[in-house]
């Protein structure tokens, strides 16, 4: 029901814009103003603004912070320092994937992980479980691990024109390089990293909740677009950039889900949580991208055919507002061998779909 | 507020019935073109086909969401609007004025299930 459902700060917002509404993770969320076709070609062609505040943040500090968060997250971490954002998979003991999150190092003490919203309490109690079993039996200082999501508002700018709109209010950003982030020196509790989740150029911008409103009027009164979360899908999907619940799971492995780059099996000791079974058991699924021939469009779950058997399943599949056709990422085991097309089961009918490069679509 | 029309008949999965002549057209609502936003599919099960109520005579989707438009009625397709497909503006423009299937009805008695159109309003009150 809506009145369980948890509001972000710029709620009022949305509903003044005449956002259609929708419920996700616990939360009450625009899905698109305009329309999503809309909303998604102004983040291609030139700036659109999300309300992301649901995503949740957690902060591991203290002694021994920066070895805990080695040992809990699977990717390389040699070359963190702070003002430079990590992308990285969680695992737990399987290999299977608790979430996926962007760690920022703040210091050399304190990290900010940004995770998914219907993940953080699974997170959070996974890491406290990691804390308190194997992270303790190596006898390493217990860092501080504490829920601040209610500390943070997230606005995302993104498309090509974010920097002109966002230099103004924040000049520092003009600067700022990819995956790098910044504490502006005229406020220095917000936080803003030139990422993003759309693969157009833009910005992740961390702030306390009371000033989340002033700053989006300021830009979408510098012309960004107001954009929901069906559009955040729709340019995710064509930047093939993974979703959790649908191509990670705490049964998928991120290398399952063509996240070996993040993936650092050779970790020494005492290495991350999950590599010993990521490391035996290795990769045996790939994800792969599928454009239709026809006008039909792959959704969540449909199966792929090959040769009249059951190949692979479409973890993430729906309409692309750039190519205007339907397109998908499946996943199928690594064995098997694809020759240039495959069919997709649809509402009982095989309809034919071509293998492609991933990403769908390249930045603009 | 979604337009109802005073002569159909309708279902709670939000499609309309015009039953003339022994023969029941089917389409989807206004509220539910509403709530699919954006459509960029849609077919119709072909000709000859039987169906029994709950079952698929056709398909429409949003960038969003896929739905599939369900029979009421036990019966046969007697015709298909095969070229649907082609006609996602017009069924943008009006949800009424494009239907997907023609059935005869085997029994007239599942009519009586259906909801006219005040109580159709009402439904779709009661669905926020």
């Amino acid at each position: 029901m809506s009145s369980e459902q948890r509001k972000t700060p710029l709620y009022d917002a949305h509903l003044e814009l005449g956002a259609k509404m929708m419920d996700f993770a616990g939360w009450r969320l625009p899905m698109q103003y305009s329309g999503i076709r809309e909303e998604h070609l102004a983040v291609r062609r030139s700036v659109g603004l999300f309300d992301v505040s649901h995503m949740g943040e957690i902060l591991v500090s203290g002694p021994g912070a920066f070895e805990f968060l080695d040992y809990l997250l699977t990717r390389n971490m040699s070359g963190t320092q702070p003002g430079r954002a990590l992308y990285s998979p969680m695992c737990n003991e399987k290999g299977g994937t608790v979430d996926d999150l962007l760690a920022y190092p703040l210091s050399e003490d304190r990290y900010l992980l940004v995770v998914n919203a219907a993940n953080t309490a699974a997170d959070l109690a996974h890491m406290r479980f990691v804390a308190k079993t194997t992270w303790a039996a190596t006898g390493k200082p217990l860092p501080q691990i504490d829920d601040c999501s209610a500390d943070y508002a997230q606005l995302a700018l993104q498309g090509p024109n974010a920097k002109d709109i966002l230099s103004p209010i924040i000049p520092e950003t003009s600067q700022l390089r990819p995956f790098r982030f910044l504490q502006p020196a005229s406020a220095p509790d917000w936080l803003v990293s030139r990422t993003g989740y759309t693969g157009e150029d833009g910005f992740e911008i961390y702030l306390p909740p009371a000033q989340a409103r002033d700053l989006w009027q300021k830009l979408l009164a510098a012309g960004a677009t107001p954009a929901g979360l069906g559009a955040r899908d729709t340019l995710r999907l064509e930047a093939a950039l993974p979703l959790y619940g649908h191509e990670l799971s705490p049964d998928i492995s991120p290398l399952d889900a063509g996240l070996e780059r993040f993936v650092f099996t050779a970790k020494p000791q005492p290495g991350f949580v999950g590599q010993e079974a990521l490391s035996s058991v290795g990769q045996s699924r790939q994800l792969i991208g599928l454009k239709a021939l026809g006008r039909t469009i792959p959704r969540q779950g449909y199966p792929l055919i090959q040769a009249g058997k059951p190949i692979g399943t479409v973890t993430s599949g729906g309409y692309s507002p750039t190519l205007e056709r339907g397109i998908a990422l499946a996943s199928v085991e690594t064995t098997t061998t694809i020759d240039g097309s495959v069919l997709v089961r649809i509402r009982d009918k095989d309809e034919p779909f071509e293998v492609c490069s991933l990403p769908f679509v390249k930045r603009s | 507020m979604a337009i109802v029309k005073e002569d159909l008949l309708y279902t709670r999965s939000h499609e309309w019935v015009r039953f003339a002549d022994g023969l029941a057209t089917i389409g989807i609502t206004d509220y539910a073109r509403n709530e699919l936003g954006e459509l960029v599919f849609a077919e119709a099960v072909s000709s000859g086909r039987r169906v029994v109520p709950g079952q698929s005579v056709g398909a429409i989707e949003s960038v969003k969401v896929a739905a599939d438009i369900l029979s009421p009625l036990t019966g046969e397709i007697v015709e298909s609007r095969t070229e649907i497909g082609d006609e996602l503006d017009q069924l943008t423009a009006d949800p009424y004025a494009v239907w997907f299937v023609v059935i005869r009805p085997d029994h007239l008695s599942e009519l009586d299930d259906l909801m006219d159109a005040a109580a159709y309003e009402d439904f779709c009150a009661s669905e926020g």
